[in-house]
C-alpha cells in the first residue's frame, strides 16, 4: 500500500464560487467534451501537486467515497 | 518468389535428409524453431561449442512483414554473437520518434530512444526481419557443431529425466532424436508448448491493425513518425516506419469490427496510403496484413529438459517492438546459463534464474504493452476523453507529453535477481546489480565490448587475487566517461555476468567477497 499526505480536512474558502467554475467548465459542452475538460483539469492539478503517492491515494479515496466505504 | 503454398519466399532452402533413416540419434542440445530467436539461440550455443541440431518445420525464409525495430540492447547483443557489424550496414539507425496529433505539422511529443550519448550502439536500426535470419543461418554456417535442418517437423515429445525425446518427420522419412536439453523457439503457436500441454494465458486486445509494407522513393527523416486521429485515418491512428531497400511500414489502426479478409485486397488497402501519402504517390506493394495483438505468457519458461524463448513462451503487442527483442533477450539470459550447467560448471538450479528473469522480463513488456494499448484504443468514452485531453494538454503543456503513449521503446530490463549479490555499501550513482552495464568509450573500444562472453571483473586498481577463470578488465584513469557511468572509485570493482548484467559491485571488496558473488552468480 502507498503511503501520500492526502489531507481531507475542509481547506476552501468559498466553497460555493469554486463549484460554480467547476459546472461552468462543461457549460454548454456535450458530455464528451465535458469529460475531457474535466480531464485537462484533473491533470493539471495532478501535475500541479507534484505528488504522487497523495494522487494515488486520492484516486483510492475517489474510487469509494467514505460514505460507503463499509458498504 | 512464391512458393508452393502462397508464401513469399525470401531464401529457400533445399529440405534437409534425414540423417538416420527409421533410426535414433543423440544431440546436446535441439532448438524447436529456425526463427530469429531459434537461429540466435543457435548461434549463442554453437559458438560455445556444443552441438546443437535445429529442427525448423518450414525450408524457407519467408518474406513477410515482421519485425523491423531492433533495440540497442538486440544490437549489444549482436555485437556478442559477432553479427553486429553486419545488420549496422544493412540496417538503418534512428533514435527519435515524434508523435502528431490531428492535423498539426508540429508533433505533440518527441521522444530520444538514447538520451545517453557516446555508446558504442544507437537507440534503433531497422531492417527486415528476414535479413537479420539471413545473416543468422549465414554465421550458423561457420559453425560445424551446428546443424540446420529444414522442413523437419516435430510430431510427438516424450520429456524424460535427463532428456527429451522428439520424434521428427521430414519429407525423407522420420527419426527419433534424443536431446539433452530442448528449446523451444517455435513462436507463438508452439508445437512444443501444445505437446506439452502447457498453459499460454492472457488477454487478447479487440483491435484490428493493417500492416502496408510498401516500396517508394520518399524522403523523410530517420524517425519514427506516430499519428493520433490524423486526417487520412479520422478516429484512429497510424505509424510510418522506414526499412531498407527503399521499403516504408505504415500501420494503420482499423478498429474491432471489421472484415480482416477484405482489409488486404489492394483496392482497400490503396485509400489509406493515398489518403496518408497523397494521391499521385507511386509505390509499389511489398506485403499486406492485418493483425490484432495478445498479451499472453507461459506461467513458468523451464519445464524439465525443456525450455521456452521468444514469442513461443511469451507474446506482446508490437508497441515498443517487445516483441523480437524480448526474445533475443531471453537468448542472451539462457545462452551462458545452458552452457554452464551443460559443462558442469553450474547445477541445473541455476536455469531456475532463467524462469525467473525472463519471467519478469516478459511482464514488464506486457505492462508497458497492455498501458500503451489502453492509450491507443481506449476502452471506455472516460478513458477515450482522458487519452483526447493527454493529446490536447501535450500541444501546449510540457508536462503532459511524457503520457503520451504510442509505445514504450524496448530497452534492457532490469530485474531483482536471486543471481544478484545486493550492494553492502552506499552507492548513488552507477550501475545497480540486477541492470544491465551502460556503455562508454574504453580504450581505442567500448566498454561492452571488453566484457566478451564470460564472467569479467571490471576494475578500477582493485588489488584483490580474482578466483581462477575470472577475467578482469582494468578501467584506465583515462577511461572518464566509464568511470563517471559506473561510479567508479579507485579500488572499485564490478562482477559483471557474461550477459553484460551486473552480479555485484563494491566500493571495496575483499577476495571472498568477489569468490562468493561470483559462487551467487552461477546459483552454487
Amino acid at each position: 500500500m502507498t503511503s501520500g499526505n492526502l489531507d481531507l480536512a475542509p481547506n476552501l474558502t468559498g466553497a460555493d464560487d469554486v463549484y460554480e467554475a467547476l459546472v461552468d467548465l462543461t457549460d454548454g459542452l456535450d458530455e464528451t467534451a465535458s469529460l475531457r475538460a474535466q480531464a485537462r483539469l484533473i491533470l493539471i492539478l495532478i501535475n500541479h501537486l507534484n505528488d504522487r503517492e497523495t494522487v494515488l491515494q486520492a484516486i483510492r479515496v475517489a474510487r469509494r467515497p467514505a460514505s460507503d466505504r463499509h458498504g | 518468389m512464391i512458393n508452393a503454398r502462397g508464401f513469399k519466399v525470401f531464401r529457400q532452402f533445399e529440405p534437409s535428409p534425414v540423417p538416420f533413416p527409421d533410426g535414433r540419434e543423440h544431440t546436446t542440445v535441439a532448438i524447436v524453431g529456425a526463427g530469429p530467436v531459434g537461429l540466435a539461440m543457435a548461434l549463442d550455443l554453437g559458438r560455445r561449442g556444443h552441438p546443437v541440431v535445429v529442427l525448423s518445420r518450414l525450408d524457407f525464409v519467408a518474406q513477410a512483414s515482421k519485425a523491423i525495430c531492433f533495440s540497442k540492447r538486440t544490437l549489444d547483443i549482436f555485437d556478442r554473437l559477432g553479427i553486429g557489424d553486419a545488420i549496422m550496414a544493412k540496417g538503418l539507425t534512428w533514435e527519435v520518434g515524434k508523435i502528431f496529433w490531428r492535423d498539426a505539422s508540429d508533433p505533440v511529443y518527441r521522444y530520444d530512444t538514447r538520451p545517453l550519448k557516446d555508446q558504442k550502439r544507437p537507440g534503433f536500426v531497422n531492417i527486415q526481419q528476414y535479413y537479420i535470419e539471413e545473416f543468422l543461418v549465414e554465421a550458423l554456417a561457420e559453425l560445424p557443431n551446428v546443424e540446420l535442418r529444414w522442413g523437419h517437423k516435430v510430431e510427438a515429445v516424450t520429456p524424460m529425466n535427463d532428456g527429451v525425446d522428439l520424434h521428427v518427420t521430414a519429407a525423407s522419412g522420420t527419426y527419433d532424436l534424443r536431446a539433452e536439453w530442448v528449446i523451444a523457439c517455435d513462436g507463438s503457436r508452439s508445437t512444443m508448448r501444445r505437446e506439452l500441454g502447457l498453459d499460454f494465458d492472457g488477454r487478447v486486445f479487440q483491435d484490428n491493425f493493417l500492416i502496408a509494407d510498401i516500396r517508394m522513393k520518399h524522403e523523410m527523416p530517420m524517425e519514427r513518425w506516430f499519428w493520433f486521429d490524423p486526417p487520412f485515418n479520422p478516429g484512429q491512428s497510424a505509424l510510418m516506419h522506414k526499412q531498407p531497400d527503399d521499403v516504408w511500414r505504415l500501420d494503420f489502426q482499423l478498429g474491432w469490427n471489421v472484415d480482416r479478409d477484405a482489409a488486404i485486397l489492394p483496392e482497400n488497402v490503396e485509400p489509406y496510403v493515398r489518403a496518408m501519402l497523397g494521391d499521385d504517390v507511386e509505390f509499389e506493394r511489398e506485403w499486406y496484413s492485418v493483425y490484432t495483438f495478445q498479451c499472453r505468457r507461459m506461467d513458468r519458461f523451464v519445464h524439465g529438459r525443456t525450455i521456452f524463448a521468444g514469442d513461443a513462451a511469451h507474446l506482446v503487442s508490437p508497441f515498443g517492438a517487445r516483441g523480437c527483442n524480448g526474445g533475443f533477450a531471453d537468448v542472451d539470459n539462457l545462452g551462458w546459463k545452458l552452457d554452464c550447467v551443460i559443462r558442469g560448471v553450474a547445477g541445473e538450479a541455476l536455469l531456475e534464474s532463467y524462469n525467473v528473469e525472463a519471467t519478469a522480463a516478459a511482464e514488464e513488456n506486457h505492462i508497458h504493452s497492455t498501458r500503451s494499448s489502453d492509450f491507443l484504443t481506449p476502452k471506455s468514452t472516460a478513458s477515450r476523453a482522458l487519452r483526447d485531453a493527454v493529446l490536447e494538454l501535450a500541444r501546449d503543456h510540457e508536462f503532459a507529453r511524457p503520457m503520451v503513449n504510442s509505445g514504450r521503446p524496448s530497452t534492457a530490463i532490469v530485474f531483482d535477481s536471486p543471481l544478484s549479490t545486493p550492494d553492502a555499501e552506499e552507492w548513488t550513482d552507477g550501475v545497480r546489480p540486477g541492470s544491465v552495464v551502460v556503455d562508454a568509450p574504453l580504450g581505442d573500444g567500448w566498454l561492452l565490448e571488453s566484457i566478451g562472453e564470460e564472467f569479467t571483473l571490471l576494475s578500477r586498481g582493485w588489488r584483490g587475487k580474482a578466483p581462477v577463470g575470472l577475467r578482469v578488465v582494468e578501467v584506465d584513469d583515462r577511461d572518464r566517461l566509464a568511470i563517471e557511468r559506473l561510479g567508479l572509485e579507485e579500488g572499485a570493482a564490478y562482477l559483471v555476468r557474461p550477459d553484460q548484467y551486473v552480479a555485484a559491485r563494491w566500493k571495496s571488496a575483499c577476495d571472498a567477497d568477489v569468490e562468493a558473488a561470483l559462487h551467487r552468480a552461477l546459483a552454487a
